[in-house]
């Protein structure tokens, strides 16, 4: 009897020491190739080990997974891993709901070096004191996109696109006197004209260094700069020089229908438009005006990072810690970043990537890289922090449409959009102090 | 004779009725008693802070001039989505009803529309009129020489989502009109023929005042459905733009709600439209009910 006991227990503790991965659920908003790489990390990483099983599990849009993933966690049932997409930093960090990725790697001797990362990626999810809360997966930033084809037949040379903006606004308007329907157009009017044209130009988008040092912060962003800027589009509207296409993404189909000749989107939409435009195209910074001191400082991010919730076993931690290791490998970042289109995380990844030749036949990433590299990102140019920043973007769509529409003017426009958004921050900072 | 049937016993009607009440109460009553008691907080999405303001959210609401704006914008919305979704399935369904060849063929492709959903009956709307890739928006520019642009012109953009929200709830009304119609006996409309009374004075005296429930039913039901059901058709084609002009109530809920995660706020807002709704279904079956003749 004594021997089947002791061969039982023995049993039990080999059983034990062979029990089935923990399984971690990541939680994400990818679509299409994108999906199919998200798969394909984990696949890799669950191959490359035996403890952890990461399970992928997409959740719909952006904001359909931050919805699940807030249902989830009142529920007690949330995932290891959810992808939250950038405008929801502020509301994530506020939430008491998470374990900052700085904590999780330390606690788990994960081998983590903040300065691998490329700073303006980090910096968006970092606190101020550059404690990272979130680990960046998916980062893209703002370029100028420019039909090549057409820059020949206006006359243009088409491997010198315009560096500044007032060289850029004489080019839109031959584009549009070579024949062209219009001169450009621009997708997120607050995501790339606003946040980006801010930091770019070394502007602040709010006080209290863009939201990162208080709750109390204020946005700023309808300083001379920006009204200039703004003015002078809505005056380009009026001939259709400029060309309004939807908020959001919506303007592409302007673009890769040749309807204009210069567009605005993220690098995100590289290889969208290199499937969708039958014709030559190049990509190229963001211009600046030269008058204003300091610029062209760096552009800022969009994307999501992957927030990890309190409240797990220490084994899920230990595997999520790992996993994020695993994810800032500079081969992982590179097949990442070469297989969809968003950019490298750590510096190595860009180096390596560079080494194997990608930007040859891709140059479009590599603008993207150099531009967020361009200088050490200052308080204007690290990334935003500001609660209801989903609410603030709308405000900032709906207006810039009644500035269109000629029913506001471009500065009582301006001043209306901060207004109300800073509404919005006071609530949120009187709900999170 | 009574008509009334009468139950064997008192408790058996409640105990048939219960697991109805039951769905009622989860789906609606408690939601709803959800809704009122949200509506006195601001609140942290993941529920770790609650913050008691009392009837601040609604205050904000009451102020704000965009929020009385979009008041008026979803009563117009609702009303024409109702009267022409409504006239035009009359219209559809008047004919339909006549002996003519083909006449099932006809039902069929018009009541079609009813199996889209809504929100693809949106997609398949915003295709069409894009501005820029929409083939309907091409042929107005090209051969009409009008520039459709829905995304900064406000009341194209509301003409496009009234008319998006109607062409999908005609199949609706058309089925229950033609029913209704089938079912108006035909020995009084020949013996009002008979009396030397033409189509038109036959409809409007005998067939419109009998098509009455039917009319009845359907405008309650559009009303609804004009202010609760349409949001997906906004939702793809202007997300409530431009400005805020398709901004209609329930559309403002969804998104402060869903999208702006102010939970208190568009709680507010909920229990608003509710008190709205249950007015308006009053007031229907208080005033228009009593002109109909069942």
């Amino acid at each position: 009897m004594k021997k089947l006991c002791a061969l039982l227990l023995a049993t039990l503790a080999l059983g034990a020491a062979y029990a089935a991965p923990v399984n971690i659920e990541f939680w994400h908003a990818m679509t299409g190739k994108n999906a199919e790489n998200v798969q394909l990390l984990c696949d890799k990483f669950n191959a490359s080990q035996s403890n952890y099983t990461i399970t992928p599990v997409y959740k719909g849009s952006y904001i359909d997974t931050m919805n699940a993933g807030i249902a989830a966690f009142r529920a007690g049932q949330a995932p290891g891993i959810l992808q939250v997409f950038e405008v929801g930093t502020a509301t994530m960090m506020a939430a008491k709901a998470i374990k900052p990725v700085y904590q999780l790697m330390k606690e788990n001797n994960a081998p983590f070096d903040p300065k691998a990362y490329i700073p303006t990626i980090t910096s968006y999810y970092s606190t101020a004191k550059g404690e990272m809360l979130s680990m960046p997966f998916n980062s893209s930033t703002a370029v100028m996109y420019y039909n090549k084809d057409a820059f020949r037949k206006a006359g243009l040379d088409p491997e010198k696109p315009p560096v500044t903006w007032p060289e850029f606004f004489e080019v839109a308007k031959k584009l549009k006197a070579s024949g062209m329907e219009g001169g450009f157009s621009t997708n997120w009017i607050s995501w790339i004209q606003l946040e980006n044209f801010s930091a770019w130009h070394n502007q602040p988008f709010g006080t209290k260094a863009n939201g990162f040092n208080g709750l109390n912060t204020e946005l700023k962003f309808n300083g001379a700069l920006q009204k200039k800027h703004l003015q002078t589009i809505y005056e380009l509207s009026k001939d259709k020089t400029f060309i309004y296409g939807g908020r959001e993404n919506k303007a592409n189909p302007l673009f890769s229908s040749g309807t204009v000749g210069m567009h605005f989107e993220s690098i995100g939409g590289y290889a969208n438009f290199k499937n969708t435009c039958k014709f030559d195209f190049g990509v190229a910074r963001l211009p600046y005006y030269p008058e204003v001191k300091g610029a062209p400082q760096n552009s800022i991010i969009g994307g999501a990072s992957l927030w990890v919730f309190n409240g797990k076993s220490k084994e899920e931690y230990k595997g999520i810690a790992e996993f994020f290791t695993f994810l800032s490998r500079p081969e992982i970042q590179a097949l990442w970043h070469q297989n969809t289109g968003y950019l490298p995380i750590t510096k190595a990844a860009y180096e390596l990537t560079k080494s194997q030749g990608f930007y040859k036949t891709n140059p479009g990433p590599e603008v993207a890289i150099l531009q967020l590299l361009n200088k050490a990102p200052t308080e204007n140019s690290m990334g935003l922090r500001f609660g209801y920043m989903q609410v603030i973007r709308e405000i900032e769509d709906q207006t810039w449409e009644d500035i269109l529409a000629g029913k506001i003017s471009v500065s009582d426009g301006l001043d209306k959009m901060v207004r109300e958004g800073n509404a919005k921050l006071r609530e949120f900072e009187r709900l999170n102090k | 004779m009574s008509k009334q049937y009468e139950f064997p016993s008192k408790g058996l009607p409640y105990l048939l009725v219960l697991p109805q009440m039951a769905v009622v109460f989860v789906f609606f009553f408690w939601p709803a008693a959800q809704a009122v008691f949200q509506s006195f907080f601001l609140q942290d999405p993941f529920g770790g802070k609650m913050l008691f303001v009392g009837f601040e959210n609604y205050s904000t609401l009451f102020e704000d001039p965009a929020y009385w704006a979009s008041f008026g914008r979803s009563f117009l919305y609702a009303a024409l989505v109702a009267v022409s979704a409504m006239t035009t399935a009359l219209f559809l369904a008047v004919q339909a009803n006549k002996p003519l060849r083909g006449a099932g063929f006809y039902k069929t492709m018009l009541i079609w529309p009813y199996a889209v959903a809504t929100m693809v009956a949106g997609v398949l709307w915003i295709f069409m009129f894009n501005p820029n890739i929409g083939v309907i928006a091409y042929f107005l520019k090209n051969s009409l020489g009008f520039d459709w642009n829905h995304l900064l012109n406000e009341r194209q953009a509301f003409l496009l989502v009234t008319i998006a929200a109607a062409w999908k709830q005609v199949a609706y009304n058309f089925v229950f009109f033609l029913a209704g119609l089938q079912s108006v006996p035909a020995a009084l409309v020949e013996a009002a023929a008979i009396d030397g009374a033409g189509p038109t004075k036959r409809f409007w005296t005998i067939v419109f005042p009998l098509l009455s429930p039917t009319t009845f039913y359907l405008l309650v039901m559009n009303v609804v459905y004009g202010f609760f059901e349409t949001f997906p058709i906004i939702h793809q084609a202007t997300q409530g733009g431009p400005g805020q002009a398709t901004n209609i109530l329930v559309y403002k809920v969804w998104r402060d709600g869903v999208v702006n995660l102010d939970l208190g706020g568009s709680s507010a807002q909920s229990v608003v439209l509710m008190i709205l709704v249950i007015g308006l279904t009053v007031a229907q079956f208080r005033f228009i009910e009593r002109k109909v003749t069942y």
